[in-house]
Order: C-alpha cells, then sequence, then structure tokens
C-alpha cells in the first residue's frame, strides 16, 4: 500500500526517471545516428516534464487573472520548457542534417561502419 | 552617451546576436567579413567598458526588459565576469582579421557568410553565458554557442570533421540537459533561477533537502564538466578542435572552454558557495583528482600524437587541469592561478592554433612528418609557436610561468607538496611534446613541399605577432591578469556577494 | 647625476646591451663584415660598461635597479654583488675574445648560419648578465632558462642527427632538471623565507631544520644541472658536437660558469655560511663533488677525442667549485671564485686551441696530435699554458684557486676534501701532460703538413693564454672581489 502511494504521488517524477535513463541508454547503446538522437530526444524530453511537473498546481487554472479564481499554475516551468523545447528542436534539427551530410560523405549511418571507412582510408 | 551608457549590458549579447542574422541575410563573404570583423572589434569596447564601470563602482545589475529579479532575467557583471567577457571579446577581436584568408582557404565561398553568421552566433551565446545572472537564460546562450559552434566544426574539409561536431553535439546535448537538470533541482528547492536569489535560498534548503542539493550539485558538476572537457569527459574534444576550421579551433579553444570554467566557477563558489561545495561535500577531492588526471595523461598522451592539431588538442585538456586544479584547491593563491590560467591559456592557446593555422595555410598539413624545416621557411610563426609553446611548459618571462607559481603556491598553502610535484611533472611533459615539434621544425632539413612555403599574409601574421607579445608581455606584466584574478578569487572566496 | 646614480643606471644597459646587438645584428645578415663589426662593438660595449661598474662596486656600492615588480615576490630587479661583477666581467671580456676567435673559426671552416649564429650568442651573452646581476632568485631563473634556450640552436648548430640527439639531451635535461628540481626550490624558499632576495649572510637562517635545509641544498644543486654535478653531468659531453666556439661558450664563458655561480651565490646569499656550517650539511655535497672530480677525471683520462676529453676535465674541475663551497670555510669560498675565473681562463684557451687544430689541420683525436706542436707553436703553447692551469701549477691562475681551497680544506680539517684535491691533480697531470708531450716531442706522421690556423684564432688564443699567466703574478682583482663577496 505504501509503495502504490509512492508510485501515484510521484507518478509523473517515476516517469520522468524512467524516459531519462531509457534515453540515455539508447544514446550509449546504439551506434545507428538516427537512434541516438531518438535517445537524445527522449532524454531532452524527460527534463520537460520534470519541469512542468512541479508548476501544475492541483485545482489551479491557466495564470489568467480573472475574479472568478483564486489558484493559478506556476507559468514559469511552461514558459522555460516553451524554450527548452524550441532548443531540443534545433538540436534534433541539426544532429538530423549533420546525419544526412555523414551519410553522403561515409554511405552509412553506423558509427562503427564509419570509423572503419575512415581507417581505410 | 548617457542613453547608450545603461544598456551595455544587453548591447553586449545583442549586437552580436542581430549581427549573425544580418549575415544571414547578406549572403555575400565580403559583406559578412566585414560586419563579423565591425561586430567582434566592438565587442571588447563594450567589454572594457563594463569592466571599468566594475572597478569604479562595483557590480551592475542590468534588468531585461525592465522586468525586476528575481522574476525578470538580470544581467549581472562583476569583476569576474567582466574578466572573462574581456577575455572572450578580445580574443575575438584579435582573432578576426586572421579569418579572412583562413576562411577563404578553407571553406567554399557559398558557405563563408554562413560561417561569419555562425561565429557571430558563437560569439552572443558565450557573451551571453557569461554576462547572464540567471541560470536558466545561461542554459539558452549554453545551447546557442553549443549549436552553433557544432555547425562551425562540421565545416571543416575533411569529411572526419562531420562525425568529430556529430560525437560533439551528442555529447554536448548530453551535458546541456544534465546542467539543466541541475538547474531544475534547485528551481524546484528555491523557486528562483536568478543566481543571487538562489544562493541566499540555499542555505536554508539545505537544512531540508541536502540530497536534492546533492544531487543537484552533481548535475551541474557534471554537465558543465563535459562542456569544459574535464577530464574524463573531454573525449569529444580532440576531435572536434582536430578537424574543425584552423580559425574555429582557435576561436574554440580560446573562448568556449573558458566560459563553461566560468559558468563552473559561477555555480561551485557564488551559488553552492564554499560552505556547502568545499567544506561538507568532498568536491575539491573529487575535481583535484580529475586535474592531476587530466594534467598527466592528456598530456603523455599529446606526446605520442602525430599531428599537431590534435596534439595541442590534448595539450588543452592538460592546461584544463591547471585551471580545475585551482578551482579545486580553493584557496586565495590556487583560485587566483586557476583564474590567471583561464586567460594565460587562452592567450598562449589561441597563439599556438593561430600558428598552425598558417603553417596549414601555407603547406596544407599539420602532420608532424610533413612539418620538417618548416620553421626556417615560416620563422615569425614559428616563433611565436616557440614562444607560446614554451608558455605552455611555464618558463619564466611567459603567462604560464605565473599561472603555474600561483598554482603551487597555493598547492602549498595547503600542504599538499605533492602536487608541486604533479604540476611540475605535468610541465615537464609539455616540454617533451612541445619540444618535438621545434626540434622538426627549427632543425631539420626542409622537405620539398614545405620549401614553398613562406609566413602568411599580413592580416594572418599580425594576430599571430599580437598573441605572441601578449604571451610575453602578461609573463611580466600581470597588473591586468592576475592583478584582477586575484581580486576576484578574494570576491569568490569571501563567499556569497 | 652623481657617481652612484650613474652607476645604477649601466646595470639595465650591461643586461640590456647584448640583447639590442641580437636585433641589429640580423639587420647586417647580407654583410658578413658589418654583422660581425656589431658582435665586437657590442662586446666592447657591455666590456666597458661592465668595467664601469667595477670601480663603485670596489668602493662599497652595489648599484640596483628594479624593473618591474612581475607577481607578489616576484621581483625583475639587479643589483651588483662583488661575485656577481666578478663574473659579469670573465663572462664579458672572453665574449670579446670568444667573438674574435669565432670570427675566424666559423669563417675558415665555412660554417652556414652564421648569423643566426651570432644572434644567439649575443642573448646568450645577456641571459649571462643577467645572470651575474640578479637580484633575487626569480630573476636569476629566468636568465637561466634564457640561456639554456639561447644556447640549444648552438648546441644543435650542425643540424645533423648527432648535432640533433645532442641538442635534444641539452635541452631536456638543463630545461628539465631546473623546471623539476629548482623551481620547486625556489618556490619553498619562497614559502619558507618570504623573500627570494640575495641577501649577505642568507635568508633561510633559523627558518628550517636541517632535513629541510638539507633538501633544499639538494634540490639546488642538482636542479642548477649546469653545475654538472654527477649524475646530471652528461648533457655537457652530449653538447660537443658544437661548433668550437659554442663549446668555448658553454664551458668557459657562461653556461657551466653560470652553474657554478649560481650554486656559489645560493650557498652563499641565500643560504649563508654559517647557516650551512651550523647545520652540518657540507658533508654529503663534499662527497658528491669529490664523486665527481675523480669520476669525471676517470672518464677523461680515456677519452681519445680531444674535446671529449676537455668536457670531462671540465665536469671535474666544476666540481672543485662546488667542493670549495661544500668545505664551507671563507678562504675555501674565496678559492672557488678564483677557480671559476681562472677555469674560465684556462678552459677558453683549451677549447680555442681544440679549435685552431681542427681548422688548420681537421684533427679530433688525442692520438692524431704528434708532433702537432711544431707546425702549430702557439696554438701548442697557448694550450701547454692551459693545461699547466688546469693541474693547477704555477705560474698559472689555477694554482691560486686551488691553493685557497686547499688551505681552507687543512684549516677546517676536511681531509676528504684534501685528499680529493691532492689526488684529483695527479689525474688532471695524467690526462693533460701525455697530450703535450705528444705535441711537442713525438714525430708527427709522415704526409702531415700545414701550419697554424688563421690569424683571428690565434690572435685569441694567444690573448687568453697571456690571460692565464697574468693573473697568476696580478691575482689582486679576483681576489679583492672573491673577499667582498665573503663580507671580508
Amino acid at each position: 500500500m505504501q509503495a502504490f502511494r509512492l508510485v501515484v504521488e510521484y507518478y509523473n517524477y517515476f516517469v520522468t526517471i524512467f524516459l531519462m535513463v531509457a534515453g540515455l541508454y539508447v544514446v550509449i547503446a546504439r551506434g545507428n545516428m538516427i537512434k541516438k538522437l531518438v535517445g537524445l530526444a527522449i532524454f531532452q524530453t524527460s527534463v520537460y516534464l520534470l519541469y512542468i511537473t512541479p508548476g501544475k498546481i492541483l485545482g489551479g487554472t491557466a495564470p489568467i487573472l480573472d475574479p472568478a479564481f483564486k489558484v493559478y499554475s506556476n507559468p514559469l516551468p511552461h514558459v522555460l520548457i516553451l524554450t527548452a523545447i524550441v532548443v531540443g528542436v534545433a538540436t534534433l534539427a541539426l544532429g538530423l542534417a549533420l546525419v544526412a551530410r555523414i551519410n553522403e560523405a561515409y554511405g552509412s549511418i553506423e558509427e562503427d561502419e564509419t570509423f572503419e571507412r575512415d581507417r581505410e582510408a | 552617451m548617457t542613453t547608450v551608457l545603461p544598456h551595455l549590458p544587453a548591447l553586449q549579447v545583442v549586437i552580436p546576436l542581430l549581427g549573425a542574422v544580418l549575415c544571414a541575410l547578406l549572403r555575400r563573404p565580403a559583406p559578412a567579413f566585414g560586419l563579423a570583423l565591425a561586430v567582434s572589434w566592438l565587442m571588447p569596447v563594450i567589454a572594457a567598458a563594463l569592466l571599468w564601470q566594475v572597478i569604479q563602482g562595483g557590480p551592475i545589475s542590468y534588468h531585461m526588459g525592465g522586468w525586476a529579479p528575481p522574476w525578470g532575467i538580470e544581467y549581472r557583471v562583476d569583476l569576474l565576469n567582466g574578466f572573462v567577457l574581456l577575455l572572450v571579446a578580445a580574443v575575438g577581436a584579435a582573432i578576426m582579421p586572421f579569418a579572412w584568408h583562413s576562411v577563404g582557404f578553407e571553406i567554399d565561398e557559398g558557405r563563408r557568410a554562413w560561417f561569419y553568421c555562425m561565429y557571430l552566433l558563437c560569439l552572443a551565446g558565450l557573451l551571453g553565458i557569461a554576462i547572464t545572472g540567471d541560470a536558466f537564460n545561461a542554459f539558452v546562450f549554453l545551447e546557442i554557442s553549443s549549436l552553433s559552434s557544432y555547425v562551425l566544426i562540421a565545416l571543416g574539409r575533411d569529411r572526419r570533421a562531420l562525425l568529430a561536431s556529430f560525437q560533439y553535439l551528442v555529447m554536448g546535448t548530453i551535458g546541456a540537459t544534465f546542467y539543466v537538470i541541475g538547474v531544475g533541482f534547485l528551481y524546484l528547492l528555491t523557486g528562483s533561477l536568478n543566481m543571487v536569489d538562489i544562493a541566499q535560498r540555499l542555505g536554508p534548503a539545505w537544512a531540508e533537502h541536502p540530497r536534492a542539493i546533492v544531487a543537484a550539485l552533481a548535475f551541474v558538476s557534471a554537465g558543465v564538466g563535459l562542456k569544459l572537457a574535464l577530464f574524463p569527459l573531454h573525449v569529444w574534444l580532440p576531435n572536434a578542435y582536430a578537424h574543425a576550421p584552423s580559425w574555429v579551433t582557435v576561436f574554440l579553444s580560446a573562448t568556449a572552454t573558458k566560459v563553461a570554467i566560468y559558468l563552473l566557477i559561477r555555480f561551485y563558489f557564488s551559488i553552492f558557495g564554499v560552505a556547502i561545495a568545499f567544506d561538507t561535500l568532498p568536491i575539491a577531492q573529487i575535481v583535484i583528482a580529475l586535474s592531476i588526471a587530466a594534467m598527466v595523461i592528456a598530456s603523455l598522451i599529446a606526446v605520442f600524437e602525430s599531428d599537431v592539431k590534435r596534439m595541442l588538442a590534448y595539450s588543452s585538456v592538460a592546461q584544463i587541469g591547471y585551471i580545475t586544479l585551482g578551482i579545486g584547491l580553493a584557496n586565495q593563491a590556487g583560485l587566483t592561478g586557476g583564474l590567471v590560467h583561464v586567460f594565460n591559456h587562452a592567450v598562449m592557446k589561441a597563439a599556438l592554433f593561430l600558428a598552425i593555422g598558417a603553417v596549414f595555410y601555407r603547406a596544407g598539413t599539420v602532420n608532424l612528418a610533413e612539418l620538417s624545416g618548416i620553421g626556417r621557411k615560416m620563422p615569425v610563426t614559428l616563433a611565436v609557436f616557440t614562444i607560446a609553446g614554451f608558455g605552455l611548459v611555464g618558463t619564466p618571462g611567459t603567462a604560464g610561468f605565473i599561472s603555474k607559481w600561483y598554482l603551487a603556491l597555493g598547492a602549498l598553502d595547503q600542504g599538499w607538496w605533492v602536487l608541486v610535484l604533479v604540476i611540475v611533472g605535468s610541465s615537464l611533459i609539455a616540454m617533451v611534446y612541445v619540444g618535438r615539434v621545434l626540434e622538426i621544425a627549427w632543425l631539420r632539413e626542409p622537405t620539398p613541399a614545405i620549401a614553398r612555403a613562406s609566413d602568411p599574409p599580413l592580416p594572418m601574421l599580425l594576430p599571430i605577432l599580437l598573441l605572441g607579445a601578449a604571451t610575453i608581455y602578461f609573463g611580466i606584466d600581470t597588473q591586468w591578469s592576475a592583478g584582477i584574478a586575484e581580486a576576484s578569487a578574494q570576491a569568490l572566496l569571501g563567499g556569497l556577494r | 647625476m652623481t657617481a652612484v646614480q650613474s652607476a645604477d643606471s649601466l646595470v639595465p644597459l650591461a643586461v640590456l646591451l647584448p640583447f639590442v646587438g641580437a636585433l641589429l645584428i640580423p639587420l647586417f645578415r647580407r654583410r658578413p663584415n658589418l654583422r660581425e663589426g656589431v658582435t665586437l662593438l657590442t662586446a666592447t660595449a657591455l666590456c666597458l660598461a661592465v668595467f664601469g661598474l667595477l670601480g663603485p662596486v670596489l668602493g662599497g656600492a652595489r648599484p640596483e635597479t628594479q624593473l618591474v615588480a612581475v607577481a607578489p615576490g616576484l621581483l625583475l630587479a639587479f643589483k651588483v654583488e662583488p661575485l656577481g661583477m666578478l663574473f659579469a666581467l670573465v663572462a664579458s671580456s672572453l665574449w670579446i675574445v670568444n667573438s674574435i676567435y669565432s670570427i675566424g673559426y666559423m669563417r675558415a671552416n665555412n660554417e652556414p648560419r652564421q648569423t643566426g649564429f651570432y644572434v644567439c650568442f649575443a642573448v646568450a651573452l645577456g641571459s649571462t648578465m643577467g645572470i651575474a646581476f640578479a637580484k633575487n632568485l626569480f630573476t636569476l631563473f629566468l636568465f637561466y632558462e634564457l640561456l639554456t634556450l639561447s644556447t640549444y640552436p648552438l648546441v644543435a648548430h650542425k643540424r645533423d642527427a648527432a648535432a640533433i640527439r645532442g641538442g635534444r639531451i641539452y635541452l631536456l635535461l638543463l630545461l628539465g632538471s631546473s623546471l623539476a628540481l629548482f623551481l620547486p626550490a625556489i618556490l619553498a624558499t619562497w614559502v619558507l623565507a618570504g623573500t627570494l632576495d640575495f641577501t649577505p649572510g642568507g635568508i633561510l637562517a633559523g627558518k628550517a631544520g636541517a632535513p629541510v635545509i638539507g633538501m633544499l641544498l639538494a634540490l639546488y644543486v642538482f636542479g642548477i644541472g649546469k653545475a654538472a654535478l654527477m649524475p646530471l653531468h652528461f648533457w655537457l659531453p652530449a653538447a660537443m658536437v658544437a661548433p668550437t666556439p659554442v663549446s668555448a661558450l658553454l664551458h668557459a664563458v657562461a653556461v657551466v660558469k653560470a652553474g657554478v655561480f649560481c650554486v656559489l651565490k645560493i650557498a652563499v646569499l641565500i643560504f649563508g655560511v654559517e647557516t650551512l656550517s651550523d647545520l652540518g650539511q657540507s658533508a654529503w655535497l663534499s662527497a658528491v663533488a669529490g664523486v665527481t672530480v675523480l669520476g669525471a677525471s676517470i672518464i677523461a683520462l680515456r677519452q681519445d677525442n680531444l674535446k671529449r676529453r676537455l668536457a670531462y676535465s671540465t665536469v671535474s674541475q666544476l666540481s672543485y667549485i662546488v667542493l670549495g663551497v661544500a668545505i664551507l670555510a671563507p678562504i675555501s669560498i674565496i678559492g672557488a671564485a678564483m677557480h671559476l675565473v681562472a677555469h674560465a681562463v684556462g678552459k677558453i684557451t683549451l677549447f680555442f686551441a681544440a679549435g685552431s687544430i681542427y681548422t688548420a689541420s681537421h684533427l679530433t683525436e688525442v692520438s692524431q696530435l704528434d708532433g702537432i706542436g711544431r707546425r702549430m707553436p702557439w696554438t701548442m703553447g697557448a694550450f701547454t699554458i692551459g693545461a699547466l692551469g688546469m693541474i693547477g701549477l704555477p705560474p698559472t691562475a689555477g694554482f691560486l684557486g686551488k691553493w685557497f681551497m686547499l688551505t681552507g680544506a687543512i684549516a677546517t680539517a676536511h681531509w676528504l676534501a684534501v685528499a680529493i684535491i691532492v689526488f684529483s691533480t695527479l689525474l688532471n697531470a695524467a690526462y693533460f701532460l701525455p697530450i703535450v708531450y705528444r705535441a711537442f716531442f713525438r714525430e708527427s706522421a709522415a704526409g702531415e703538413h700545414g701550419g697554424e690556423a688563421p690569424w683571428p684564432i690565434v690572435v685569441a688564443l694567444t690573448l687568453t693564454g697571456a690571460a692565464t699567466v697574468a693573473m697568476f703574478f696580478l691575482p689582486g682583482l679576483p681576489h679583492a672581489l672573491a673577499r667582498l663577496t665573503i663580507g671580508m
């Protein structure tokens, strides 16, 4: 029962940790560069969750001042994460562009194969 | 003038940012270069004016968009980051003239305007990290500078530049994300992102949630450590430096890692504070152990490198070890040594990479075996390389000696005389790898391929000479380098601002 | 402007002059005569400047200037001590002679890269002046390193595989030992004493116990690799690949002299003779010096190459000076200072003679020298005088230094030192006299011909040979300066 409460209470955080570790694992364990980027994106996404979670206040509404509401969610984390999402998208786009160029130059996007080709050259 | 002066902190970042956009619109290399040059030369003026204001009247606080901190973003300049701003801006200004020929030689014409665009973006990011007083804003600038530097590195001629850039992208993103996780913890704990504000609220938070603060410290250390290439998180650096275009290597080696080091110092000393980071947690022991490893192992690897750029890159990892050693010592002399080495190493490494860039421009290779007798064909360039090389070794009369003197004094102040031996030992290894180049460059007969080389044109030669002269100048007159470093160290160790 | 002020301004002038010369020399690289003219002019001007300082120093003044404060405790400053005065006199006078000799040697042997040669030479001399006049350990260390770096291209002058190898050993050993041992010693001195200034009586009295002082002394004497104490001596034979004027520079004018000078100056003005003798730190030092004296002499006996024999002789003679310090009697330190001068003048004569033989007839081995004295009477005459000086026989300057050291050793009952001095004198005779005997009393091999070397070479070696004898009869000046050094 105790364990169940813990999971429910910190549900978002458990998801965060799972995504974080899974993403990092993919980055490290996969040699395929596209998969690496997918892992990287998952890893970054976990951080979005980490920031947004505490900004949500139970019963709170969007932070638009109105006499009818007293409790608002904290807008700052959302704003921060909007920025972080932009950064993440930019990183992913740049990464994919690089992978495309690597594919042109090496004819492969497997990390070990590209190293192999440099050694042959 | 009075309308501009209060907004200097914003202009420091906004001008290069706008310059980058303009460069992208200009599309043609010559005007883009002109714009980049103008912006680069304006930056140290602004930075010097800021530093001057700080020296005269204490720290400057600038409220971005008029929003008061801690809600709005604060730009805050004190002695330490004023010093870093001036360093980054001055290095950028000094090496910019070199870019015209070097970039013209290494980058296709259609991409040159984009190159300058990316450079200005990177400059804006680096200056932004240094100037901002907001931990999350620092992350954004960190990513601006990183993303543009991935592009800059990928512009290298060799296809391996692409791999190096990708490798750096993956590791750099992990580092930045770690950093932002750490900042997230701090935000959860204190409800603030303003550095001064966090620092003030961290004391009470420590009593309640010490473990969360330890986690925050660990994430920030690992994240920023990746960016500054703290051993063993340095693996991206040698490839990136070796395959990037010559000029990019100069710029990144002199500024990017230095700004990351600044950020680490800011977090350790200004935000977490000496009491938490050093007196309670074993940060000092960890950082010093890693620094020693960097100073010894990376130097040893440098000895066996056949590519001069790679050799210098490993040497950078070792020299960063000196700086982090100063951070780990966390006493007056040691921290002064670390901070002054931020400056001195930037100057010396820029001189070395510039010289090697000029060699590549003339000889088309940076492979040590193919550089026989290059000194006789490019005497001025190699003379500066020699001077800066001895600076790395730390011979007296060069800037490198000053750093090592302070670091060794700092080690002795702690009673760790073994560290003195490590510092000395690492210098000896540096002597070997520098000596290898000098011997081949000066004493061997020039090969036919080298025989056509000569000293580069004046716009390339002047920055080389300037930085070579600076290597000696800051070894003799240390009022501006060690003087400011000492005052900054005093302020940092004096606890929170 | 009073006399004292003018003396003060002479000090930086003396240090700067050679550097100015070094800047001017490349301007005349297409006009060799003008270029050598600049060298000679600079050397003469330097010598005059140094002699200009002599009067005030003998009169009790200690001219000094401070250039810049690099960091707290690290001052770039000069102050003329009697000992430094003596060293500067020797180096600056010998530079003139050595320049005359170089001109003859470099031209006769068609050596390449002569401009670079003269530039490095001038920088080396400027560094030597900086060492001689250093007011503190930092300044000394700065110029010590500069001397190493400026002589490295000279050692590797020939640029062939052997020269590159010799240069590598030279650089690694000298730079390495100074960074690894000398620098930490300076650092420790700063931490212990809070100053780095050379002070009569020393700055370490009462600052640390015997073990620490002993460690520090060891760091200094081995860190100063230029003093060539065993086992850090092997750079000196390795550097024998250099042209002869460079060997003369290394052995007589600047490098090794700078090494023993530093040891002397540090022993007297940093540690203080009394501190050292109170703490009983002389025994191990005399043992190391003694081993070096005897060991190097024995190695010298077995060398057939003339220059290598001379090199090992230098290693052994230098340790006499260290031994003179280790005896720690005032009179033996006077002897050490005298020997510094005597060895400089004597050894430069020997190297000049070796180079003269090489230039005239391209002989390098002792076994080839049969009968050479008859063809080259001036050269071998001077060689004989130099050899007598090394052995320490009257009427040469070498006798005086050994005599003072011996007197000091006997007065302080240092019987080990006495034995070393006496026995090594026999060894010296054993490796020098056979050369003289061969040169004058053996028949030369058939087909050998040729006469003396070019006149600048002969003039130079005659001058130094004469000086060796003159110093025996007129030892007043070095003796006076040496006495002033230890405050007598």
